[in-house]
């Protein structure tokens, strides 16, 4: 698949704003905590990358994603300001949910961003209704959802994916598998060998995508896009992947070092990715370092504009909850 | 004005919602040829098309999940759960999502989402088919709860649940299907949030829902000659109009609930909890609560009767405020 050099790089500037992003949210935790305050459970996205870039890069603006409990990485991929992120991440009245959200309830409607879950699959249902809603209203909006692979074993998965494929519904089902469902390896849940060949049993197609190659899911997704807008139906892609943090910052992290050690040097889905373009002559050295920089600095910006945010006037707490209100 | 039964109220309801706004669509089970678990719903589809009356698989948390994307999409969605027994299966797309999405995004969503659904005992279907939990759905910040007891508040209020931009829960019993009243012709709203006196009196006050609000008119009936009883019915446990409760009992002091809920950690306790706090020296009998057994709903004819409350049993309630102490 051709794809123009700036669109390329791009998606690494993408790639680049997540890991910055993740990381500096951590540090954040971190001095938080020390200080003796919360910023309640952060799910880190940092391995995932090329997951949610290449699947958000093949999407139009007006194209609705539902995102996860680990939803930073496709806020940022959908093109939200990473400036009302983090300051909802520090409760601030400037956060992009008005400090009601936090970390795994982040929304923008005019991005199409139709929220995190702290439900695990959670948003396999809620799915349905924009493509529904699409088709009602004849537009060629298509819907992605993302999950996990702990959502994949959600009654929720079977109800939502049968109903999507009878109802020839415009929806792409992407399984974020990153082989554990908080501390449980997903070869303990899953009976069959891919989530993927579970399509199967919904009569729509199923497949494996390696989530460390942004290439791979971009393409995998603009096929799955091209057939739900064409009315063809849903697809179920699982992107094979690997988170490098612990499920969220306060449990322990008790997988294999080695395991860790393996994807991080294997298979890093940037490290990869920079390679591609640097071996390519689509992005030289120089370019990287700007790259690079600008990311720094656009996550810096965002924690300045965050720490200086005032924190919500807890005699607004009552608003939002009714729409007259 | 004219006669037409409960069923058919609602039924005139949703044509003219239908007819006046092309998002709203109704999605459940069985509607198009049954019209739904109650008949409501049919002729919709044969009037509207196919596409506005969605037929959907035995998949509550999936189709209640698609109506809150929907609704979060611009769209309008009546949803049906055939019992109000099965909100089991869905119930995390109705607590965890249609009630807390607006509020958790910072209002950045509304959600105008009907979940229409039947309540209630007394046809020997035993206790997956006999429930009344509306106070669930009071407890959950975020819905709106409708429980209408005559042909024009079914009506009225359906109308004004489906112009709502908020989660409603509407809950009809089976029992009151084929009860007749007079309904307007056309146009008539009833505003959520409006009790009604349904009988004027002055000794005692007595709130009633649903069914029981039948049950209730009987017993006041029965016995006028001895005690005056004033019987309101709420309409709408959330919104809640206090006002009207408050100032009957200011009138009375007394106040009986009647609700065929059980009677633990029911509505009616939170009736009396504020009737407690805000007109406490009005009160000049303890206020007291008439429900439904602390019990699953027996299927045998004599134990479901002992279970719910009869004309008889509320005269006794309402003769134990007057007596001496």
């Amino acid at each position: 698949m051709k794809i123009a050099p700036d669109r390329l790089r791009e998606m690494l500037r993408l790639m680049y704003r997540i890991r910055a992003f993740e990381c500096r949210a951590r540090q954040l935790f971190e001095e938080n905590r020390l200080r003796g305050s919360f910023m309640g459970a952060l799910h880190s996205y940092e391995g995932e990358e090329a997951v949610a870039v290449g699947a958000c890069v093949a999407l139009r603006s007006d194209d609705y994603i539902l995102s996860t409990h680990r939803g930073h990485g496709h806020c940022i991929a959908k093109g939200v300001d990473v400036r009302f992120m983090m300051a909802e991440l520090l409760g601030k009245e400037t956060g992009i949910s008005k400090g009601r959200g936090g970390s795994m309830h982040m929304f923008n409607p005019a991005l199409g961003l139709l929220g995190g879950n702290g439900i695990v699959g959670g948003g396999i249902p809620l799915a349905l209704g924009p493509a529904f809603s699409a088709q009602y209203r004849h537009t060629d909006q298509v819907t992605v959802c993302f999950f996990g692979d702990g959502a994949a074993c959600q009654g929720n998965f079977h109800e939502s994916l049968n109903l999507a494929s009878v109802w020839k519904l415009p929806v792409v089902y992407i399984c974020e598998n990153n082989q554990y469902a908080v501390t449980t390896p997903a070869h303990e849940s899953i009976a069959v060998a891919n989530v993927a060949d579970r399509a199967a049993g919904y009569g729509c197609p199923g497949e494996v995508v390696d989530g460390g190659d942004v290439l791979a899911v971009y393409t995998a997704v603009t096929k799955a896009v091209q057939r739900a807008r064409e009315s063809a139906g849903p697809t179920l892609l699982e992107c094979k992947t690997y988170r490098y943090q612990a499920h969220c910052m306060v449990i322990p992290d008790r997988r294999d070092p080695e395991e860790l050690a393996r994807w991080r040097e294997e298979h890093d889905p940037i490290y990869h990715f920079e390679q591609y373009l640097l071996d390519r002559h689509i992005m030289d050295e120089a370019q990287q370092s700007e790259l690079n920089e600008q990311v720094h600095e656009t996550v810096e910006e965002a924690v300045t504009f965050a720490e200086a945010s005032p924190l919500p006037n807890p005699n607004t707490v009552v608003e939002h909850l009714w729409a007259e209100d | 004005m004219r006669e037409a039964s409960y069923v058919k109220a609602l039924n005139e309801a949703l044509i003219e919602e239908m007819a006046r706004d092309e998002s709203v669509f109704l999605i459940g089970e069985d509607l198009v040829e049954l019209g739904g678990g109650s008949g409501a719903t049919k002729g919709l589809a044969e009037r509207f098309g196919a596409h506005r009356v969605r037929q959907t698989p035995l998949s509550e948390a999936a189709f209640v999940g698609l109506a809150v994307g929907a609704a979060m999409t611009g769209l309008r969605p009546v949803v049906e759960i055939m019992y109000v027994d099965f909100v089991t299966v869905c119930m995390d797309q109705i607590i965890n999502q249609a009630a807390k999405l607006r509020y958790m995004s910072g209002g950045q969503f509304t959600i105008p989402l009907v979940i229409r659904s039947q309540g209630g005992g007394g046809t020997s279907e035993a206790a997956q088919h006999s429930q009344s939990p509306e106070a669930w759905f009071a407890h959950t910040p975020g819905l709106k709860v409708v429980m209408p007891a005559t042909a024009a508040d079914a009506k009225g209020l359906l109308k004004s649940a489906i112009r709502d931009d908020n989660p409603v829960v509407f809950l009809e019993h089976k029992l009151l299907y084929a009860t007749k009243g007079e309904v307007p012709k056309g146009e008539y709203l009833i505003p959520l949030g409006q009790a009604e006196v349904k009988r004027p009196g002055h000794d005692v006050t007595l709130v009633a829902t649903s069914l029981m609000v039948h049950k209730s008119l009987a017993a006041a009936e029965t016995i006028a000659d001895e005690i005056s009883v004033e019987v309101i019915d709420p309409r709408t446990l959330v919104p809640l109009d206090i006002d009207c409760i408050n100032a009957s009992v200011r009138k009375t002091g007394r106040l009986l609930v009647v609700q065929e809920a059980c009677t633990r950690g029911g509505f009616g306790s939170e009736i009396v909890r504020r009737v407690t706090e805000e007109c406490f020296d009005s009160l000049r009998s303890a206020p007291k609560v008439l429900g439904g057994a602390n019990l699953p709903m027996p299927f045998s004819h004599p134990l479901e009767t002992a279970c719910i409350p009869q004309e008889e049993t509320i005269i006794e309630a309402i003769s134990s405020l007057l007596a001496p102490p």
